[in-house]
């Protein structure tokens, strides 16, 4: 594979991206390719927007997506995934949990977020936060369940997956883990 | 002298490319603290401070070193050069304006040298994430006649360290390994190697006073020899490795070095490229020569035009630089690709203006009630480097003016001063625990000396929480977790001549009292010492979940 995959992982302090991309950068590197990833620390960690950029392939240089070039934009928080559009273009697809984090400072959540971006994306899987968290019985492995269906718009192979996990997430939580990732992979499979 | 051996060890010396034989991905903090860990590095110090901390916090999980936080970036410096001298290998580690802080033993660390090698890694922030400034530090290596290494990714990071310490015995000297925001968090791929058991044959000499002791006469033949060592390392720079030209098609070249490296690579693949991993001092000879052979050559390096200025000071008359690239904020490939050839890139857009999310405490945070009553109070509030920044912002409002660590309380003072019979008694100077440590106290001894009448109000949340929540001397645990001191606030308030009736402790969370107390202090008119303590919500949940 020469073209190099580009993923965006968007959303607000806490959302815990930094350990979803952690584990689909793990895997894409179980899996042979090189990768970069680039994420945001510090103070934006207090309830600022987060992103993280994973890039893997044959040979990676840049650690950051250029403008317009994301494969896929997956997002945790509705306005996010609007703040962090320049980096898509019509063929990316977009997987969106569709979360909103209003902050104390704003009055009014925009409307019609999500068909606006509706109509500008063929590729778009809309995750309902509750129902999965309903299906999962917890609340914590939500993200886990948005890697599953990430898993289906990447060839990364799922024994990698699978490994990437076992390294990555808290000790005892490896089950639960695997069932919130196969949840995702059937969802939109 | 070393540097003869170093120049056949250097021609044998390629950068890693086998990176698939064994691989990590490893962000570059992780890496600078692998690299030194495979050097055989014994000694790590530092002040925490974002894009740095994790350096040290990693090195420390290593068998075999000692650490510390140390209480500012200056003692780290000085702690540096003792444990280098005395024949271990030693990283020093600290964010750009924290190189602001340990500049002064840095200048003079340059006249002394290092036995062992002595790596001084500084973080610099492009775009700010998290700093007051965006200083470029290069020019503290240019200035201080110390060598400095960049990486362009983590397995250089790693690379570059052990090379630095090698470097650095070979020329006799400390040398930086710099980073920035976008290399310190990236991961990227590092193959690692086994750890050097590196044993240096000399500990602290202490006959050699002419080296070690900077009175002006021995200062003044040491500048000799920092010349003649700049001079030298010059000439080396021309001759290894890390400094390379890569040869594409020929039809556009650039001059650039560390992460900016990449970003050519990525929009300019087929490109010639002058690579360069020592940014100071460059391998001019070797510039020069590349420049020479093409029409224009780009130079490309965030923030201030430092190769630039100094290849154009040098003749080379063909350089586009700074006149089409920022000075500014970050780079990034397409940034560099529009500046070069005016195309843009194009994203979606939806038409919806996204809200801003400004960071701000978190939600319970302890210094709410404090800001809160000092809103309500009408007070002018000089304020400081932390978490407790955030009292700036709606909806605290309370914080008017910060400058740099420790600076709130000389700051006040200052209003005072200017401010003579008139001054209101209005003014408060806030601090934090750790700010308060790292160069609080010693605003604090200049406000008792000199009689100054302000209000110094410590947030003391247990922790130092805006960089991740290490300890520090007020919260009696090291780097590791050992048990420590505590310093005592009532009784440094009472050695450095503060009445005792003008201290007082309160607890975080009674808005009331904590306005009832500023304003019985203030209505003293004298020096006066606050406390207010309450734990930072994450530091206590984190600990409680270590506990449970
Ligand atoms: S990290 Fe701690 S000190 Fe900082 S804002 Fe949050 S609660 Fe307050």
């Amino acid at each position: 594979m020469d073209k190099i995959k580009n993923i965006l992982m968007v959303g607000v302090g806490g959302q815990g991206i930094i350990t979803a991309s952690d584990i689909l950068s793990e895997a894409a590197l179980l899996d042979g390719h090189d990768v970069k990833k680039s994420e945001i620390h510090g103070m934006s960690q207090r309830g600022g927007s987060v992103f993280a950029h994973i890039r893997y392939g044959k040979k990676v240089y840049s650690p950051t997506i250029k403008t317009g070039e994301a494969d896929v934009l997956l997002s945790l928080e509705l306005i996010e995934t609007v703040r962090w559009l320049s980096y898509a273009n019509e063929k990316t697809k977009v997987i969106l949990s569709e979360t909103k984090i209003q902050p104390q400072t704003v009055k009014e959540y925009p409307e019609s977020v999500i068909d606006s971006l509706k109509k500008k994306f063929k590729d778009f899987y809309l995750v309902n936060p509750i129902e999965i968290n309903k299906q999962n019985g917890s609340h914590k492995v939500l993200n886990t369940t948005l890697l599953g269906v990430l898993s289906n718009l990447l060839e990364i192979s799922d024994k990698s997956w699978e490994k990437a996990m076992e390294n990555l997430v808290p000790k005892g939580t490896y089950e639960s883990n695997l069932s919130a990732f196969s949840l995702g992979k059937k969802l939109f499979s | 002298m070393g540097i003869i051996k170093l120049e056949t060890k250097d021609k044998k010396r390629k950068v890693t490319n086998n990176r698939m034989t064994n691989k990590n991905l490893l962000s570059g903090n992780e890496a600078i603290a692998r690299g030194a860990y495979e050097a055989g590095v014994k000694v790590g110090v530092g002040y925490p401070g974002t894009p740095s901390t994790e350096i040290l916090e990693n090195f420390t999980k290593y068998e075999d070193v000692v650490t510390e936080w140390s209480v500012n970036e200056k003692v780290a410096m000085e702690v540096g050069l003792g444990s280098a001298l005395a024949g271990k290998r030693t990283l020093v580690t600290m964010k750009h304006v924290g190189l602001n802080v340990a500049a002064d033993p840095l200048f003079t660390a340059s006249y002394i040298g290092a036995n062992a090698g002595m790596v001084v890694v500084v973080a610099d922030d492009p775009d700010l994430h998290s700093s007051q400034n965006e200083q470029d530090s290069r020019h503290y290596a240019r200035a201080a006649k110390v060598p400095m290494l960049e990486p362009s990714d983590s397995q250089e990071a790693k690379e570059f360290v052990r090379y630095a310490c090698e470097l650095s015995e070979g020329f006799d000297t400390p040398i930086f390994l710099r980073s920035v925001t976008r290399i310190s968090h990236s991961k990227t791929v590092v193959a690692f190697e086994p750890k050097l058991n590196y044993e240096h044959d000399k500990g602290f000499e202490k006959e050699n006073i002419k080296k070690h002791v900077m009175i002006p006469a021995f200062a003044r033949q040491r500048h000799f020899v920092v010349e003649d060592r700049m001079k030298a390392l010059e000439e080396f720079s021309n001759r290894i490795e890390i400094n390379r030209i890569e040869k594409g098609k020929g039809e556009i070249a650039f001059v650039t070095a560390g992460l900016c490296y990449n970003y050519v690579k990525e929009v300019f693949p087929e490109a010639d490229i002058f690579k360069i991993g020592m940014v100071y001092p460059l391998p001019m000879r070797n510039l020069l020569e590349f420049c020479k052979g093409y029409e224009k050559v780009y130079v490309v390096e965030e923030l201030d035009p430092f190769i630039e200025d100094q290849l154009k000071a040098r003749g080379a008359n063909n350089i586009v630089g700074k006149e089409i690239l920022p000075v500014t904020g970050e780079y990034s490939p397409e940034l560099i690709y529009t500046a070069i050839t005016g195309n843009k890139f194009k994203g979606m857009e939806v038409g919806i203006k996204p809200f801003a999310r400004p960071p701000m405490l978190c939600p319970g945070c302890p210094h709410a009630q404090t800001f809160n009553a000092m809103n309500k109070l009408g007070l002018t509030v000089s304020g400081d480097i932390g978490c407790y920044t955030l009292g700036t912002l709606p909806p605290y409002s309370a914080m008017h003016a910060c400058v740099d660590m420790g600076a709130s309380i000389p700051f006040a003072q200052g209003i005072e001063l200017a401010q003579g019979s008139e001054f209101k008694h209005d003014v408060v100077a806030v601090i934090g625990d750790s700010t308060f440590a790292h160069s609080g106290i010693t605003g604090l001894i200049n406000a008792a000396y000199n009689k100054r009448r302000i209000l110094v109000i410590v947030l003391d949340n247990s922790t130092t929480a805006m960089t991740g929540m290490q300890p520090n001397p007020f919260n009696g645990s090291t780097i590791t977790g050992e048990e420590t001191v505590v310093i005592d606030y009532q009784k440094l308030a009472e050695a450095i001549g503060i009445k005792k009736d003008n201290f007082r402790t309160v607890t975080a969370y009674k808005e009331e009292i904590i306005s009832e107390t500023i304003q019985e202090l203030l209505a003293k008119k004298e020096l006066c010492l606050m406390v207010v303590t309450g734990p930072c919500l994450i530091y206590k949940r984190k600990k409680e979940k270590n506990n449970g």
